[in-house]
Order: structure tokens, then C-alpha cells, then sequence
């Protein structure tokens, strides 16, 4: 589990976060929605320490991230996988080095041993016969397939996704989605996930939380997200014209 | 890991650099032998002094700076460019939150690979200098090849190798980890990340000639 007490971050004098204080609960896949500029990122960032905050505290399991020395940090971070927005693999490398590469840092297995894990990593997000392609040979969806590989090859305790299905078509992004879903169930692993997709709350929202000009507007599950009567959320969810006749329409029947 | 990514650093910087290092060196000694031969050329000093000119010329000044101003083009602005690029597509927040050390990981390779070749790459500039001086002068019937020759082997000082080895490690650790400072540090677009190169260049290139200037005042 992760949590945070009363934490803000301040760029000059611009409050991106005003005091969030909340959980992220393991097994479960925790996410953090809201309109660009509403402070997501910064929190995401945060929260794996890629930014310090101005005040307040972060919490892995009990232990207090801010106040762990580097050595620390980077002992902690072993038990970190992340994916980013745009993968973020490493162009020189083929996708079984990338994924290898966690374990070539980290850990004294052997070259079959690793070979072995990777084919493990890559067979669990559906991907094969690509360990020896470039990342710019292979499509976005596998791109963030083997960016999922990669983060979950050492095993995680956390696994953070920044805006997982963006640049992908609804249906990849479902595929992304689901398999983030049953990562986390299958390892109980704490997954935050950061997005704006609707289809992300709707599927796999264990627990969500709004975030409105840097507070929490609303926290819940997917199931209470209809039935809420907030109205940050309720505007979040039907910004679009269309979506808001299709409410409408469904208001009046 | 390390050492398989210094080792590949080494090829990068080193082979990768030997064409242009040699193409230049051989130009260096070339014109420094033509011009000399112009500047003694009526006067009473002997004419096999032309390759013991181009010979301390290009160990003790020309090879090291003009070699390492050079990779500074070269080499510096591909370190800001690739570490740079990596900051922005996010590869070093990536390795951050792996727990990996990426100043030690993406930059000491680099600065390792770079005191290792770029010393040696010097070397063999100093030794193609002084052949495109003999090409220059030689077949070209200005001095026979035993004068060129005799020049080469003449007045020879050993503490001049040590002067050029160390003006190239010093000018090796300056350009790769300046370049490297610019590329680690960007911010922005590609705008940004031009100007990182740039800057890498323009920043090792001041930096190597007031180091060259100190090097001078200090061991000669």
C-alpha cells in the first residue's frame, strides 16, 4: 500500500497540489484521473520521487519515502516497475535487452536464467518472437507491452503507469488495460495508474480519485462513478457534447 | 554492464573517430611543413629542420588541440545530443525509478572510454602529422627523405610525449564531461536540445584552449 499525508508541491508560486492525502491499496488498480493541468503528473512524479515535495509525506507500506537516504531510495526502487506514456524504451537496444535490462543491473542471474525470464515477461503480455526487434520496429501496443515486461521483470511491489493507453486505439487500449488488471491481481501488487481514458475508470477502477486544480474533488470505485452526483466528476465525465446528449437522452427516458 | 557500455563507448569514440582524427592530421602536418618550408626557405637554418618542426609542433600543440577541439565537434555534441535526447524521452527518469545511478551509468562510461582513446587517438595523430609532412615536402622534391627523416629523428625530447599525453587526458575529460553536463541537464524541446549541443561544443572548445594555455604556463 501507498500512501500520502497532506502533500503539496509548489512550482515558484504556482500550488500545484494542495494537500492530497490519500491511499493506494494493494491488489487493487488505484487511479488517478483529471483534466491536463489538474495536477496528475506531478503526483504520479511524486510519488516514485522523480520530484520532492514541497510539504508532506509519502508513505510505502510504513515507510516513509522522503526520509530514506539515497542508498535507500534506490534499494526501494528495485521494488518499483513503471511504465510511461511513451514507453520510454531504449532505442539502442533490442526488446529483450530492454527487458533484460533491470535484471543485467540488479541481479546475478545467469545468461539462461534471464533469457528465461524475459521469455516469461513477454509470454505473460502476449507478446513473442520479438526479442530481437528495435523498439522502432515494433507497433505502439507492443511497444507498451514490452514497456509492461520490463517493469514487472524484477518482480514490483509497485507498478505506477503514466497515461498507459494514450496514443493507442480503444481496443488496444482495453488490451493495456486488462493486462495491467490482471498483473496486479495475479502478483497483488500496489498499481497506480494515471489517465484521463474513461474507459480505464469504467474497467479497471478499484479505486479512483479525481483531481481538480490540485485537490481531490471525488474519490470512489468504477461502480459509484455514474451514480455520483458530483459535479466535478459528473462535468470530468461528460465533457464532451456528445456525451452530455447521450446523458440527457437517457435522463429523460 | 558498465564495462560492456565503456567498451562500447570506446568503439563509438575511438574507431568512430579514427577517419576524421586521421583525415585532419594528415592536412595538420601537411601545411605545417609547407608553411615552414616557406618561412626557411633563403635563410641559413637547414632545410631537415622542416621535419624536426613538424614533428615537435605536432606532438607538443597541434595534435592534442587541434585532434581534441575536433572530437569536441565531434564526439561532444553526439554525448549532449544522445544524453540529452534520453532525458527528454524519459530513458533517464526510467533507469531513475529502476534504482539505477544514471550519472554513473550513462556518463562515467563515457569519461572512462574517453581518457582511455582519446589519448591514443591523439598518438596516432601526432604519428599521421608528421607522415603528411613527409608527403608534403618529399615527393613533392622539396627535401630529400633522408634530410625529412633526419629532422624527425633530430633534438627529440621524450618529455614533449608526456606534455602531449597529458594535455590529451585533461582535454579528454573536459570535452566528455561538458558535453555530458549539457546533455544530463536539458530541458525542453528540441529547440533546447540543439542549443545543449551547441553549447557542449562551444563551452569545450573555450575550455580545452584556456586549459592548453595553463598546461603550457605550467609544464614548460
Amino acid at each position: 500500500m501507498i500512501r500520502t499525508e497532506n502533500l503539496h508541491k509548489r512550482f515558484g508560486e504556482q500550488h500545484v497540489l494542495k494537500g492530497i492525502t490519500t491511499e493506494f491499496f494493494q491488489g487493487k488498480t488505484n487511479l488517478i484521473i483529471g483534466r491536463s493541468g489538474a495536477g496528475k503528473t506531478v503526483l504520479l512524479k511524486l510519488l516514485v520521487g522523480l520530484l520532492t515535495p514541497s510539504e508532506g509525506d509519502i508513505f510505502y507500506d510504513d515507510v516513509n519515502f522522503n526520509q530514506l537516504n539515497k542508498k535507500d531510495v534506490r534499494t526501494l526502487r528495485m521494488d518499483v516497475g513503471m511504465l510511461f506514456q511513451a514507453s520510454a524504451l531504449f532505442d539502442s537496444m533490442t526488446v529483450e535487452e530492454n527487458i533484460r535490462f533491470p535484471l543485467d543491473m540488479f541481479t546475478n542471474m545467469t545468461r539462461g536464467e534471464k533469457r528465461k525470464r524475459v521469455d516469461t515477461c513477454l509470454e505473460r503480455v502476449s507478446l513473442g518472437a520479438v526479442n530481437d526487434k528495435f523498439p522502432s520496429e515494433i507497433s505502439g501496443g507492443m511497444q507498451k507491452r514490452v514497456g509492461i515486461a520490463r517493469a514487472i521483470v524484477l518482480n514490483p511491489k509497485y507498478l505506477f503507469c503514466d497515461e498507459p493507453n494514450s496514443g493507442l486505439d480503444p481496443k488496444t487500449a482495453i488490451v493495456i488495460d486488462e493486462l495491467i488488471k490482471s498483473i496486479t491481481i495475479e502478483n497483488n501488487i500496489t498499481t497506480i495508474i494515471n489517465t484521463h481514458d474513461m474507459n480505464s475508470v469504467m474497467g479497471i477502477g478499484d479505486n479512483v480519485i479525481l483531481l481538480y486544480q490540485g485537490e481531490i474533488a471525488w474519490r470512489g470505485n468504477r461502480t459509484e462513478v455514474m451514480g455520483s452526483d458530483n459535479e466535478i466528476l459528473q462535468n470530468f465525465i461528460f465533457a464532451s457534447p456528445f456525451l452530455q446528449d447521450l446523458r440527457d437522452a437517457a435522463l429523460e427516458k | 554492464m558498465y564495462y560492456k557500455e565503456t567498451m562500447r563507448q570506446m568503439n563509438d569514440i575511438g574507431v568512430g573517430s579514427l577517419t576524421i582524427v586521421g583525415l585532419i592530421a594528415i592536412f595538420i602536418g601537411a601545411v605545417t611543413s609547407v608553411q615552414f618550408a616557406y618561412q626557411l626557405d633563403g635563410t641559413l637554418v637547414p632545410i631537415y629542420y622542416i621535419g624536426y618542426i613538424v614533428r615537435d609542433s605536432t606532438i607538443i600543440e597541434l595534435a592534442p588541440t587541434i585532434t581534441c577541439l575536433v572530437l569536441a565537434g565531434k564526439v561532444g555534441s553526439n554525448i549532449a545530443a544522445e544524453i540529452g535526447g534520453m532525458r527528454q524521452k524519459e530513458h533517464i527518469d526510467a533507469m531513475e525509478i529502476m534504482g539505477v545511478n544514471t550519472a554513473a551509468y550513462l556518463i562515467m562510461p563515457k569519461v572512462i572510454a574517453a581518457l582511455i582513446v582519446i589519448p591514443l587517438l591523439v598518438a596516432i595523430a601526432a604519428f599521421v602529422s608528421v607522415l603528411g609532412g613527409y608527403l608534403a615536402v618529399v615527393p613533392t622534391g622539396y627535401m630529400s627523405n633522408a634530410e625529412y627523416i633526419q629532422g624527425v629523428r633530430s633534438f627529440f625530447d621524450p618529455y614533449n610525449m608526456f606534455l602531449m599525453f597529458v594535455k590529451a587526458t585533461v582535454f579528454a575529460y573536459i570535452l566528455t564531461s561538458v558535453s555530458a553536463y549539457q546533455g544530463y541537464y536539458v530541458k525542453g524541446g528540441s529547440i533546447e536540445l540543439g542549443q545543449a549541443s551547441t553549447n557542449a561544443v562551444v563551452f569545450s572548445d573555450i575550455l580545452i584552449l584556456l586549459a592548453d594555455y595553463l598546461i603550457a604556463v605550467v609544464l614548460t
